[in-house]
């Protein structure tokens, strides 16, 4: 017999060290690990938008980075500009926009993003140039590994890794249940 | 189809070599011109990567998340070979397609013969199971796993394996930074 794999679970579980929305007392926590670049993620993001909305102040939501640079060049800079907003106060503003303009990644739209964001733009260049947010977005990355991420997005609920679909009606009866086991 | 055939390919389903068995040596098309052995890998750690087939969206996946894993696996200064039953040309273009960084081999002639030494060998479909074997470096296999042949198994199962094997730690979120797994992968 080969080895068995126990259920992949979310390592560090959602915590202070993430970017969250929503109540730290909500019944169900959703982590997702995403690539900007992604145009499965892209598919997703609207969904997820949905769901939040719906499902309001019993979920918690996260986003950890998983850049596939292999195929999608401009996807760890996009990390990294997600994070320079973030110390700027305006990381999920920065998340959304990115994902409404996933074509366009390159560097010059990302400082149009910030401009648009009213971030200080000189500080959000130099940290993209200096490389200042890699080393979070590789913990990110390391902590997918870790988890069994297997792909772009990978959705992780209340720690545990989801394998169903992400379209809205699984998506949400999946929450649910998890709402009421909680 | 006689009930011998069904009961043997039944059986073929659930034996993927286990821990502890030597690993079945093999000479495969890495490339047109070139083959590559296992033999020759002695003294490393080595990953077989079975999956079922080039450019279907689940092995993309896998694949491509094994592409980035790459510089992990080097820290242990382990080999990752791909292996599929599709033939070399048709592994060269999806090689370039998805940029990979790393070999596939081609199971193609005689077909499955590898996959079949290794217990992994799709009667049904003619394609393999996907399944992954860490390999030490003396040729022994110290890790294996079949998938479900649509679920992309990640990574985590053969990066614990290659830490049991080692006893060297990954360079996870808790106790490393990057600098200092860059200068770990330097020394390896």
């Amino acid at each position: 017999m080969s080895a068995t794999k126990p259920v992949a679970r979310l390592t560090p579980p959602v915590g202070k060290r993430d970017h969250l929305q929503g109540s730290p007392n909500a019944a169900v926590t959703m982590c997702e690990f995403g690539d900007f670049e992604c145009p499965y993620c892209g598919a997703a993001q609207p969904i997820i938008k949905a769901v939040q909305r719906i499902v309001g102040e019993r979920l918690l939501f996260t986003f950890r980075h998983f850049p596939l640079t292999q195929i999608h060049p401009h996807a760890e800079r996009a990390a990294e500009a997600a994070e320079a907003a973030g110390a700027q106060g305006k990381f999920w503003e920065m998340h959304d926009l990115l994902f409404e303009n996933q074509r366009t990644l390159d560097d010059w739209h990302l400082l149009e993003f910030a401009s648009q964001l009213g971030l200080d733009v000189k500080r959000f260049s130099r940290e993209l140039a200096e490389g200042v947010h890699r080393e979070r977005v590789r913990e990110d990355f390391m902590s997918g590994v870790r988890s069994g991420v297997n792909g772009t997005p990978t959705f992780f609920i209340n720690n545990v890794r989801y394998d169903g679909s992400w379209q809205m009606e699984e998506l949400l009866d999946t929450l649910e249940r998890a709402s009421e086991r909680f | 189809m006689s009930r011998e055939t069904v009961e043997i390919q039944t059986q073929n389903l659930t034996s993927a070599l286990p821990a502890g068995v030597n690993a079945p040596d093999f000479s495969l098309p890495a490339a047109p011109e070139r083959k590559l052995s296992l033999k020759e890998l002695r003294g490393r750690p080595v990953i077989l990567a079975f999956y079922p087939a080039d450019w279907s969206p689940v092995c993309g996946d896998q694949m491509a998340l094994y592409n980035e894993i790459l510089p992990e696996f080097k820290r242990f200064d382990a080999e990752l070979l791909g292996i599929s039953v599709d033939g070399v040309w048709c592994h060269r273009a999806y090689r370039e397609h998805s940029n990979l960084h790393f070999p596939l081999l081609a199971d193609f002639h005689p077909k499955g013969e590898v996959a079949q030494s290794y217990g992994v060998y799709r009667f049904q479909d003619g394609t393999c199971e996907r399944a992954l074997f860490v390999i030490d470096g003396q040729g022994r296999i110290s890790w294996s796993y079949v998938s479900p042949i649509d679920v992309n198994p990640g990574a985590d199962g053969i990066l614990s394996a290659l830490e049991n094997l080692t006893g060297k730690g990954s360079s996870d979120v808790s106790n490393e930074t990057s600098s200092k797994a860059d200068a770990a992968g330097r020394q390896a």
